[in-house]
């Protein structure tokens, strides 16, 4: 049960529920949560290959670069948002299609 | 069914069921408490693959960090009397058959593939390990990692600000 397929199969299910967050929601906000949920499920890819794959500890590394890279993305996409916000008073993603006003 | 077993399934199913509810509830800091959640069972699922590094960093950046930025992010962008915060979903049929057949492909490449298995040694902490692993073999990435923050740092602040005219 503790092996690598039950992991692999848990981040599966994450990356799933991320991508559907992502179709579905039209709040900027909660479409970050979806993209943030993807991301989890790769750090738990690469944590698992790290314990039973033969990835040994550079598994680690990249999951720390991953979470790196999350933080990063949350600030900027935040950034993008609340300028959205102010612009255009509205947080739906399919109302922002124009790049300039 | 052991004691360690139990603790893997709770932790399992607190993962994934606030997963479910991060991206199904109709009220944003609802979804957003249920990603508190899911970040935490993940750090558990961490420590059971013997990551206790990988763990700490994830309570302290995602729990204490981008978890806090979000709520921050919704609470600016939302009038507080606005008590529902509701948030609608669009085409949840389509997007469920997609995102289910998506998953049951993965899942099927997953059982079905020849994973290469070599359990790796517990090692008794995984500081060590990493602290010297990212000064000699990743140094490069990890100083762009610093440039890149510095990047995303400069980049909101200037994002974010009010323009002057």
């Amino acid at each position: 049960m503790n092996d690598l397929n039950t992991y692999l199969t848990i981040g599966a299910i994450l990356f799933s529920l991320g991508l559907y967050g992502v179709i579905t929601r039209r709040n900027g906000v909660a479409v970050l949560m979806g993209v943030e949920l993807i991301l989890n499920s790769a750090n738990v890819n690469f944590i698992a290959f790290a314990r039973f794959g033969g990835m040994n500890l550079s598994g680690h590394i990249f999951a720390l670069f991953v979470i790196i890279m999350a933080a990063a993305e949350a600030a900027v996409a935040l950034a993008i948002i609340i300028n959205l916000y102010n612009k255009f008073g509205t947080l739906n993603v399919d109302d922002a299609r124009i790049l300039k006003q | 069914m052991s004691f360690s077993d139990l603790t893997f399934f709770l932790i399992v199913a607190l993962t994934i069921g606030s997963a479910l509810y991060v991206v199904t509830s109709q009220r944003l800091v609802y979804s957003a408490m249920a990603l508190f959640f899911t970040l935490l069972g993940l750090a558990g699922l961490y420590v059971f693959l013997m990551a206790d590094f990988i763990a700490g960093t994830q309570v302290i950046i995602y729990v204490g960090g981008i978890l806090v930025l979000l709520v921050f992010g919704i609470m600016l962008t939302h009038r507080i009397s606005d008590i529902r915060l509701s948030h609608t979903s669009m085409q949840r049929g389509v997007g469920g058959v997609v995102v289910l057949l998506i998953f049951v492909g993965l899942y099927r490449m997953i059982t079905s593939a020849p994973w290469y298995l070599e359990a790796a040694p517990a090692p008794e902490s995984t500081v060590k390990i990493i602290g010297t692993l990212l000064m000699i073999d990743y140094l490069l990435p990890f100083e762009v990692a610093s440039v890149l923050l510095l990047a995303a740092l400069i980049g909101a602040a200037m994002l974010s600000r009010k323009s002057e005219s």
